[in-house]
C-alpha cells in the first residue's frame, strides 16, 4: 500500500513475501519457541496426516474406503521402495521413511494451497531433515561395520592407481550428500512458489485482461503438484539409497 | 530523511533478500519441525502403521485363505467326478453282465425250444411222411386198379370175349414194371 502510494510502478511484485515468518499473536520478536506461521502449517501438516493414516484407517476393512486405500498405497509403496533399495535389513528403520516421506509430501500439497505458507521451502527445514538423515547414516553405518564402513570411500572394483583418486571423489560426494539432499526440496519448492506469485503479481497488474498470466499460473501449478510428489519421493528414495551404504557398505 | 523512513517502512512490509536465509528464525523453524517429525513418528508407529499393516495382512490372509479354501474345493470336486466316473464305469460293466446273463439264459431257452420244436417238426414230418407213403402206395393201387379196368374195357371193347381177366392183370402188371 505505501509502495502504491508513493507512486511505484504497477509491477511491484514481492515473491519472497510468502516465504516470511511472522508471529502468530502479536508483533513480537520471534524466538525458538514462538508459536508463528510455520507452527501452524505444520500443525496442519500433522492434523492431515492423522486423518489420512489413522482416522482414515478408522476402519480396519478388508475392502478398504477411498481414505484407507490411499494410505494403503501410500504404505505398500514406500515398503516395497526400502525393500527393494536396502534388503530385509532396512524394515525397521521403516517408520523413519515414512515419517519423513509423509511429512514432504503432505507439507508441500498443503504449501500449495492459495495464501499457505510453504514450510519446505526454508532450507532451516530441509536442512535439519538432511543432517539427521547424514548424521543417522554415518553413525549407524559406523555402528553396524565398524571401520569397514569406510570401505564406501575405497572401489574395489578399481584400478589400484585410481582408487585414491576415487576415494577424494567419494569423500567429497558423501559430504556433498546433505547439502544436495537439502537444497534440491528447499530449491524446488521456493522456486515453483515464487514463479506463482510472480505471475499472480503480473495478473494482478493487468487487471481485467489477466488471461495470460492465470493460465500460465493454470500451468505452473499443474507442474508443481507434480513436482511437489517427486521431490518427497526424491528425498525419501535418496535417503534410501543412504541408508543401503550403511547397511551393505560393500560395494 | 524522508525517503529514508519510506525505505524503512518498505523494508518492514516487504522482506528484502531470501527469508529463507535469515539466521534469526532458523532456532523457530527447526524447533517446531522436530516437534512437528516427532509427533508425526509417534502417531505413525503407535497407531498407524502397526494397523495398516495388520489390515494389509489380514487382507493378504483373507486371499491366501479363499484361495485355498477354492484349491481345496477344485480338489473335492475333482474327486466328485472320478468317484462319478468309477460308479459309472462299474455300473456299466454290472449292465454288461446282466446282459450277458439274460441273454445266456434266453438263448438256453431258445435252444430249449427250438430243440422241442425240432423234435415235433421232426414228428410231424414222420407222420407227413407215412401219410404221403400211404396216399401214394393208395394212388399206385388205383392206378393199377384204374389200369387193370381200363385195358379189360379196352380189351372188351376190341376183342369181346377174349377178356381174360388174369391175363389183363399179368400184362398190366408186366407193363407197370417196365
Amino acid at each position: 500500500m505505501a509502495s502504491e502510494a508513493e507512486g511505484g510502478s504497477p509491477f511491484n511484485i514481492h515473491p519472497m513475501d510468502q516465504f516470511v515468518i511472522k508471529p502468530l499473536f502479536g508483533d513480537g520478536d520471534i524466538t525458538w519457541y514462538t508459536p508463528t506461521n510455520v507452527t501452524l502449517w505444520m500443525g496442519i501438516t500433522v492434523l492431515i496426516i492423522i486423518a489420512l493414516l489413522v482416522f482414515g484407517t478408522r476402519g480396519r476393512a478388508i475392502v478398504p474406503s477411498r481414505s484407507q486405500s490411499i494410505a494403503e498405497v501410500i504404505y505398500s509403496f514406500l515398503y516395497s521402495m526400502l525393500v527393494d533399495i536396502t534388503g530385509k535389513e532396512g524394515v525397521k528403520y521403516f517408520p523413519y521413511i515414512f515419517t519423513l516421506f509423509i511429512f514432504i509430501v503432505v507439507a508441500n500439497i498443503v504449501g500449495l494451497l492459495p495464501g499457505a505458507f510453504t514450510t519446505t521451502s526454508h532450507i532451516a527445514v530441509t536442512a535439519t531433515m538432511a543432517m539427521a538423515v547424514f548424521l543417522t547414516v554415518t553413525i549407524l553405518g559406523f555402528v553396524k561395520n565398524g571401520m569397514a564402513f569406510l570401505g564406501i570411500f575405497w572401489i574395489g572394483s578399481a584400478p589400484l592407481i585410481l582408487r585414491p583418486i576415487l576415494a577424494i571423489i567419494e569423500i567429497i560426494s558423501y559430504f556433498v550428500r546433505p547439502v544436495s539432499h537439502s537444497i534440491r526440496l528447499a530449491g524446488n519448492m521456493m522456486a515453483g512458489h515464487a514463479v506463482i506469485k510472480v505471475f499472480a503479481g503480473f495478473a494482478g497488474a493487468l487487471g481485467i485482461g489477466a488471461v495470460a498470466p492465470i493460465i500460465a499460473i493454470m500451468a505452473v501449478y499443474g507442474l508443481e503438484m507434480l513436482v511437489v510428489v517427486i521431490q518427497a519421493y526424491v528425498f525419501t528414495i535418496l535417503t534410501c539409497v543412504y541408508l543401503k551404504d550403511a547397511l551393505h557398505p560393500a560395494h | 530523511m524522508a525517503s529514508e523512513t519510506t525505505h524503512a517502512a518498505e523494508a518492514a512490509e516487504h522482506y528484502v533478500g531470501m527469508p529463507q536465509l535469515n539466521p534469526d528464525w532458523f532456532s523457530n523453524q527447526i524447533f517446531w519441525l522436530v516437534v512437528t517429525l516427532v509427533v508425526i513418528f509417534f502417531v505413525l508407529s503407535k497407531v498407524a502403521l502397526p494397523r495398516i499393516a495388520a489390515v494389509l495382512a489380514e487382507r493378504h490372509g483373507a486371499i491366501q485363505g479363499d484361495l485355498d479354501k477354492a484349491e481345496e474345493m477344485k480338489a473335492k470336486a475333482i474327486a466328485a467326478e472320478e468317484a462319478y466316473n468309477a460308479a459309472l464305469a462299474k455300473a456299466r460293466a454290472e449292465a454288461g453282465v446282466i446282459v450277458a446273463e439274460a441273454k445266456a439264459e434266453i438263448q438256453k431257452e431258445l435252444d430249449i425250444a427250438i430243440a422241442l420244436a425240432d423234435a415235433e417238426i421232426a414228428a410231424k414230418a414222420a407222420e407227413s411222411d407215412v401219410e404221403i407213403q400211404k396216399i401214394r402206395d393208395g394212388a399206385l393201387a388205383a392206378i393199377k386198379d384204374v389200369a387193370n379196368d381200363t385195358t379189360a374195357e379196352i380189351v372188351k371193347a376190341i376183342m369181346p370175349g377174349a377178356d381174360d381177366a388174369k391175363a389183363v392183370k399179368a400184362a398190366v402188371a408186366a407193363r407197370l414194371k417196365g
